[in-house]
């Protein structure tokens, strides 16, 4: 996929003007939100459940090397393969290998954020092999070209007018705006797909150390035909993903479910473990797993290892205002919303992730709702501390907090170039306590008016009363 | 090779070799697996883990039809099976199903095999019953193929009343039972039929999977 | 009056530090002097360190954590020997609360950090939870609503204090705002930096303003309340801002931000 992040503020001011973009992103404020909101309020527990997923994700972090090798070594029990895959390319090549032995000409593919990441479908279509999305929305935006604007709700972009205009020309059917008919029409396309692929390629929201199980978290069942009707199922995940057991993956599905869609329990959940046992009708006979590192394990004890607890439940994106201004696209690659400003400098570099980290007001909200509490303000501020240090930072506004620190270092300099500006402010305002138009500061009065001081500095006048003895 | 550069990027990050303290905390993990904090919605007596059962399903959208004896289900399935216009059941072979006298069905046909694209419904036994959120565990073994779970438009379910859990921890020790340690190839964790809000956020029934789920509780 | 009763009552006073903040100080002096009326209504004395400047958050937020750490010891140098800190500003007081975040554990400041940010309140959370005192008075009288700018509300908590502080204010209606929890959109030099965004998200909150039909805007964090305000006004929208502190202070001569007594005498 192509890096679009440092246009990151001329596609958000285009994605601010789009009236059918806007319509849509409405439904993502007016949709998750509330829907979490009464999922946690049914379950009292619920943030109990938040302190413990954090503290066994950080345990996992802490031994994150020990579950991965008993990970494999479950998963070789029964009969599966692992794949170590160091960067984006060592899994695109790893996946390719495994269909040429397949002779693989279609390769169905359930919901994968990672196969995103390491822009898998571009490539196995230049080499020959056709990637199917299955999912209702990754197959709606695989037809149209364009790639997932969120990470659980792929086409949230969309209209119900954009979905119908994509079938009419893509299925050659009668144009219909009726959601159910939309569904029906790729429900029968896709049955055919299922049947007829070599390879099926899943994601998996957790690995199980202690069975070497992947899971899946569906509502469409789409992974799970994906996975069980070709002949090799193919796990595409990546090395933070795996939690100690059963028990501890149960603790994550409670949360899971309700941070991201408000459902007390998402359709299907599918547990994978190996291929085909002997006397098996119907699975997989060949089952992968290909664990994908990419930056990932140069996270573990950096300013960015709580990161690796995001188990991709989208609740900071939809409650992001950002995000909900913007829409997923903006952000320029995979990740979107708050969890992309964050991972994504990590996984393309700071250079060409600067202007992410920065599009936040630090408001705090997406900290507020991740259910394993990743302090997201904070690791933004980190990255801003390295584009600092890289002296990446714009020249304009390096110079404007060079002479503003120079200042706040040095009370008595600060008083007077307050006292100053306040009677600047003053003399621009007149009469009128506000001002239309201040030069260079444009961003602000293009935009509102700046109030202007009521009268003289707070110490000014505090010093005036302490002299005349109140 | 990748592996060693991973873990060994891991190792650097957590500050160093590993101990054996640290394997041996690994190992007690996994092997005590013991339960992270279970919800008490839960956690009730059976008639209660029933009712919570029956509801949380209810909820998911399944279909719940509660009979007597399993020897009820032939005809129970006759008259659902009617309704629908369905005339071949697509069966799992678990012997509590195949022993059971199929004659109430009129017109109608049992096939035992897996499931292709185009079956109109089938019939499984489920393993059991988790009532915190109304949903059925199954598993694959020889009798009970994944596709019946997938494929067919109605997935019909037996589950009995006994099997049913209050909470996924129960689950997963009486699994552990059943298999002796050793995990299916597939786990299924199945709450409610089929569905998707991918187009504009609007729920609809019957995604890719079952359009219905109708649980027969015995 | 009994001279040792006066001693004792001062005696016992707690010794309050005002932080400023830099833009009540540039901007609403009213609202700096509202919190230093309520503190000794309270019960407090109240002085205003010399040293202080600003809490350095515009550092802090641009990856300069340098010229932040040398901020936070002028701050904490300032405010040492302080019972408590108060500032009219969630922002403010939750940036004196992340200065341990400067400093390694080790390092004498880290210790420095940590009192000071136990010492450090927002004003309507120092009333209401540390000293009790929500015996306000004030003739305002009016229809408002009520923003939670994000610092105080999800830093510190500040949520129901100051509700607690204007029920106690028998002219005041409050009618909650949709959304009062979701950001203004100013976001320091994010406002600035991302105008478009910015102006999206403010647009948004004046919307939700209007539409409550109160008469007045109060906050609690002056930079949320200067980008609401020039907003309002920018737009046309007839409704008073003031920080929450003027009310309670009883302090409301002072025409409303953005406007002049020019204007009021206008509306009248
Ligand atoms: S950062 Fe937290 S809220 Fe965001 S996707 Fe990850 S887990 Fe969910």
């Amino acid at each position: 996929m192509q890096i679009r992040t440092p246009e990151f503020k001329e596609s958000a001011r285009i994605a601010l003007h789009d009236v059918g973009l806007q319509k849509a992103l409405g439904n993502v404020k007016n949709g998750f939100p509330g829907k979490r909101a009464a999922a946690m309020a049914r379950l009292p527990e619920f943030d109990a459940l938040r302190d413990q997923a954090r503290d066994v994700k950080n345990h996992v972090i802490a031994h994150l090397d020990l579950y991965l090798e008993q990970f494999e070594a479950k998963v070789l029990e029964n009969g599966g393969h692992v794949h170590w895959c160091r960067t984006s390319e060592d899994a695109r090549q790893t996946i390719l290998k495994i269909c040429r032995e397949q002779n693989a000409r279609t390769v169905t593919k359930g919901k994968s954020m990672v196969t995103e990441e390491i822009n898998l479908n571009e490539f196995l279509e230049q080499n020959g092999i056709q990637p199917i999305e299955t999912d209702l929305g990754e197959y709606i935006i695989q037809l149209r070209g364009e790639h997932p604007s969120h990470i659980i709700a792929p086409a949230i972009h969309l209209n119900l007018e954009d979905v119908a205009d994509t079938f009419h020309a893509h299925h050659h059917t009668p144009r219909s705006v009726d959601p159910k008919v939309l569904m029906q029409e790729a429900r029968e396309r896709l049955r055919e797909k299922f049947a007829a692929a070599d390879v099926g390629i899943t994601g998996a929201n957790f690995l199980v150390a202690e069975t070497g199980s992947s899971i899946i978290v569906t509502n469409e069942g789409n992974g799970d035909l994906t996975q069980i009707l070709p002949n090799t199922h193919i796990v595409v995940t990546s090395i933070e993903k795996v939690v100690p057991t059963l028990e501890d993956m149960t603790l994550f599905l409670r949360l899971l479910a309700r941070s991201a869609t408000g459902q007390e329990c998402s359709v299907y959940n599918t547990l994978s473990t190996g291929g085909r046992r002997p006397g098996d009708q119907d699975g997989p006979e060949n089952f992968h797993v290909v664990l994908v590192d990419n930056g990932r394990s140069d996270m573990v004890g950096n300013d960015f290892q709580d990161m690796l607890r995001c188990i991709r439940c989208a609740a900071c994106m939809n409650h992001c205002p950002v995000y909900g201004a913007v829409g997923g696209h903006s952000y320029g690659w995979v990740y979107p919303g708050p969890m992309g400003s964050v991972l994504t400098p990590q996984m393309i570099g700071i250079e060409q992730g600067a202007l992410l980290p920065n599009a936040s007001t630090f408001c705090g909200k997406c900290e507020s709702v991740c259910p394993v509490h990743i302090p997201l303000p904070k690791l933004m501020r980190h990255w801003r501390e390295k584009e600092f240090e890289k002296h990446l930072t714009p020249r304009t506004a390096r110079w404007g907090l060079g002479g503003w620190a120079f200042m706040a270092r040095r009370p008595a300099l600060y008083r007077k170039f307050s006292a100053l500006s306040n009677a600047a402010l003053r003399l621009m305002a007149g009469k009128k306590g506000y001002i239309r138009k201040i030069p260079m500061v444009g961003a602000w009065t293009d935009w509102r008016d700046m109030p202007a001081p009521s009268g003289k500095t707070f110490m000014q006048q505090w010093q005036e009363k302490q002299r005349s003895g109140h | 090779m990748s592996k060693a550069e991973i873990l060994g990027n891991i190792r650097r990050g957590l500050g160093g070799k590993i101990t054996d303290e640290a394997r041996a905390t690994v190992k007690n993990r996994i092997q005590a697996h013991a339960p992270n904090l279970i919800p008490a919605r839960g956690q009730l007596p059976a008639a209660e883990r029933l009712a919570l059962f029956i509801n949380m399903a209810r909820e998911s959208a399944a279909e719940l039809i509660e009979l007597n004896d399993l020897a009820d289900l032939p005809a129970a399935l006759d008259q659902h099976m009617q309704s629908l216009g369905i005339t071949e059941l697509i069966m799992a072979q678990d012997k509590c199903l195949t022993s059971l006298d199929w004659s109430p069905l009129q017109n109608k046909q049992t096939t035992q095999r897996v499931s292709q694209v185009g079956d109109l419904a089938s019939l499984t036994t489920a393993f059991l019953g988790i009532a915190e959120t109304g949903t059925l565990m199954l598993y694959s073994r020889a009798e009970s193929p994944t596709t019946l779970n997938f494929l067919p438009d109605t997935h019909y379910v037996v589950l009995r009343r006994e099997d049913i859990v209050g909470v996924y921890e129960d689950a997963w020790n009486q699994l552990r039972e059943e298999t002796g340690g050793q995990m299916p190839r597939t786990v299924n964790l199945i709450t409610g039929p089929s569905r998707s809000a991918d187009i504009e956020q609007t729920l609809q029934m019957g995604a890719h999977g079952p359009r219905q789920l109708v649980i027969y509780l015995i | 009056m009994n001279e040792t009763i006066i001693n004792q009552t001062t005696a016992k006073a707690p010794v309050v530090g005002l932080f400023v903040t830099c833009l009540a100080d540039l901007y609403r002096p009213e609202i700096a002097f509202a919190t230093v009326k309520l503190l000794e209504l309270a019960g407090c004395k109240v002085e205003v360190p010399e040293q202080q400047t600003c809490c350095g958050q515009p550092a802090f937020n641009s990856g300069d954590r340098q010229t932040t750490a040398d901020i936070a010891r002028q701050t904490i140098e300032a405010f040492d020997g302080f019972e408590y800190i108060v500032a009219p500003s969630g922002s403010c007081i939750g940036m004196l609360h992340h200065y341990p975040e400067l400093f390694e554990r080790n390092d004498p400041w880290f210790e420095r950090a940590m009192s000071l940010k136990s010492r450090a309140f927002e004003i309507t959370q120092f009333l209401v939870d540390v000293i009790d005192f929500t015996a306000i008075e004030s003739r305002f009288s009016g229809h408002v609503t009520y923003h939670d700018s994000c610092a105080g509300l999800r830093e510190l908590g500040v949520k129901q204090q100051p509700r607690t502080l204007l029920q106690q204010l028998p002219g005041v209606k409050l009618t909650e705002l949709v959304d009062s929890e979701v950001c203004c959109g100013f976001g320091g030099t994010f406002c600035v930096k991302y105008p478009d965004i910015s102006n999206r998200m403010v647009s948004d909150k004046s919307t939700n303003i209007a539409n409550t039909g109160a008469d007045t805007l109060l906050g609690g964090d002056l930079g949320c309340l200067l980008n609401m305000a020039g907003k309002l006004k920018r737009e046309g929208i007839r409704v008073d801002v003031r920080h929450v502190v003027e009310l309670l202070a009883d302090m409301t001569s002072q025409p409303p931000l953005a406007s002049s007594s020019y204007d009021l005498a206008t509306k009248v």
